[in-house]
């Protein structure tokens, strides 16, 4: 399936799926980081001329760490996320799915030199643009990959109760999965979608139209899910 | 079994388990259990994608054992003691190993740079090839044999030259090492033009006779700049190659592979380099010191660094 997800198998051994991000978020977290970083480097410069020429070497020594540190502090130090990261929900993980640390966070940012040329990030596109995990060069070396950091919670949807119709015929599990499927995000389809899309499986649903046919297919998602 | 029955036989141990990871502070139960309900829930993954329950269930259990295996693998491991293992041992073994990159960074770094530094007294005139007017009287008043300071302009603090020299110097060692990824290209480039720039002043300085004061400013932090600058080279080198030539492995292979060495070189000499400009900032521009004393400090650097480089851990790697 073409899809920008990635699995990744661990000890336990059960499959990860991890939801990749593309050029487009990553480039507004990069914009964000950049606007604080040098908000940063603007108050700092307010202070510290006062002080005269030392003043400059104080903007200098936070220009340095701020464009080459902070952003690996903030990724190694903060589940792997920069300020900008967090506001977008992406994360920055190991390719297998383990939160990144101190030398993955150092690697991406050092070569983050490289992916900027020829400007803003040229390189970095084309390579993210090249593989199927968007990753720059920085995180090909490193083995990192930057994620859809999952929803801290989701509340379970539910199936709408309705009376369980026993299934006319065995189904298999795909279409099984697909009838859930189809319940769960009942609530969320306009009623004529919802109805045109119930009057497809005709064996299921023979001659029913409409509200009749859709409640017809609640009630054997109902049954499938173990109501009954 | 149901997907119903399976939410009611292990809802509630997953609703303990988010509880968990949302307050490990506060936990719902004793840590110690974690690993193991970690596993049942990976179970019930696994059972919940197997018997194609519905894709919102996968997904939630998909979300709950992606955080729980975020911190069950996080490594809580002390720092401290592995950087101060690196800099008495790891730092001198790792640049002890990859020896033949250290020599091709130093031959294009000190190649041009000595070259030059010799053919400025056989042909002055060259200079004007690789130095602007500009620079050039730059230079002469910096190092100025009147001067109180050396190295910098009346009027600049030492402070402001520590601050540029980080952010300047610390700057052109990780543009090196970055330039690897470019197939060395961008490393080679880098270490070979600033050879010829360095070797250029230097040549001129000492050509016009302000000899004395420029040896008196570069000796006390020379050690450690221009090894820096080397291995940040041999660093870039290392990603390079991984690059042109993988070997055995696949390119993407063979560069993670090579970044791991390559970037922890890269600790070392960012620490290298930030002693420097300390020295250069706050030691090197002193006339106060007598000339006989800061070539003598220069020459322990040196001696020191490549000592280091030479025994440190030498011990530990035998054991």
């Amino acid at each position: 399936m073409l899809d920008t997800t990635r699995r990744v198998a661990t000890p336990e051994g059960i499959e990860l799926t991890l939801h990749l991000a593309g050029p487009v978020p990553r480039a507004l977290a990069w914009t964000i980081d950049f606007a604080l970083r040098a908000a940063i480097v603007l108050l700092v410069m307010m202070g510290a001329l006062q002080l005269g020429s030392a003043g400059w070497g104080i903007v200098l020594l936070t220009a340095f760490f701020v464009e080459w540190l902070l952003p690996a502090w903030f990724e190694a130090a903060w589940h792997g996320q920069t300020p900008g990261k967090r506001a977008l929900g992406l994360a920055v993980l190991n390719d297998d799915g383990t939160p990144v640390r101190w030398p993955g966070a150092m690697t991406r940012n050092l070569l983050r030199a490289v992916d900027f040329l020829p400007l803003l990030y040229g390189i970095g596109l084309v390579a993210m643009l090249a593989n199927r995990d968007f990753k720059r060069l920085g995180d090909l070396a490193a083995g990192t990959v930057v994620v859809y950091q999952p929803a801290r919670k989701l509340a379970a949807t539910q199936i709408p109760q309705a009376d369980a119709v026993a299934l006319p015929f065995p189904l298999t599990l795909e279409e099984q999965r697909a009838l859930l499927e189809l319940a769960e995000r009942s609530p969320t389809l306009t009623r004529e979608r919802l109805e045109e899309l119930s009057e497809l499986p005709a064996p299921l649903v023979g001659q029913l139209v409409g509200s009749r046919a859709a409640s017809r297919l609640l009630g054997m998602a109902n049954y499938i899910a173990g109501r009954h | 079994m149901r997907q119903a029955g399976f939410e009611a036989a292990h809802g509630a141990e997953w609703q303990a388990f988010e509880k968990f990871l949302d307050a490990p502070k506060a936990p719902p139960f004793d840590p110690a259990e974690m690993p193991s309900r970690y596993r049942r829930l990976c179970q019930s993954l696994a059972l919940a994608a197997d018997r194609h329950y519905s894709p919102d269930l996968v997904d939630r259990l998909n979300r709950l054992a992606l955080r729980g295996h975020h911190a069950l693998y996080q490594n809580r491991r002390r720092q401290s003691q592995r950087v101060l293992d690196f800099f008495l041992a790891g730092f001198a073994g790792l640049v002890r190993t990859e020896w033949r990159l250290v020599a091709a960074a130093a031959l294009l770094f000190f190649g041009p740079l000595l070259g030059l530094m010799a053919l400025l007294q056989q042909s002055p005139e060259f200079v004007h090839y690789l130095l602007t007017p500009e620079q050039l009287a730059r230079f002469n008043d910096m190092y100025d044999p009147a001067n109180r300071r050396l190295g910098m302009r009346e009027a600049d603090t030492s402070l402001m030259m520590f601050g540029f020299y980080i952010w300047n110097n610390v700057r052109i060692g990780f543009q090196t090492f970055a330039g690897g990824l470019l197939a060395g290209v961008g490393t080679v480039w880098f270490l070979a033009s600033n050879g010829v720039v360095i070797g250029a002043v230097a040549g001129y300085l000492i050509q016009i006779g302000y000899g004395e004061s420029f040896w008196s400013f570069v000796a006390g932090h020379s050690s450690f700049e221009l090894l820096a600058i080397v291995l940040s080279g041999a660093a870039g080198l290392r990603l390079g190659l991984a690059v042109v030539r993988p070997g055995n492995l696949s390119r993407k292979a063979a560069l993670m592979a090579a970044a791991r060495p390559a970037v922890r070189m890269m600790y070392g000499a960012a620490v290298m380099f930030f002693i420097a400009a300390f020295v250069e900032a706050f030691w090197s521009p002193l006339t106060e010191i007598p000339y006989p004393f800061k070539i003598a400090a220069g020459i322990a650097g040196w001696a020191m660094l490549l000592g280091y480089f030479a025994l440190a851990g030498l011990r530990r790697a035998a054991r």
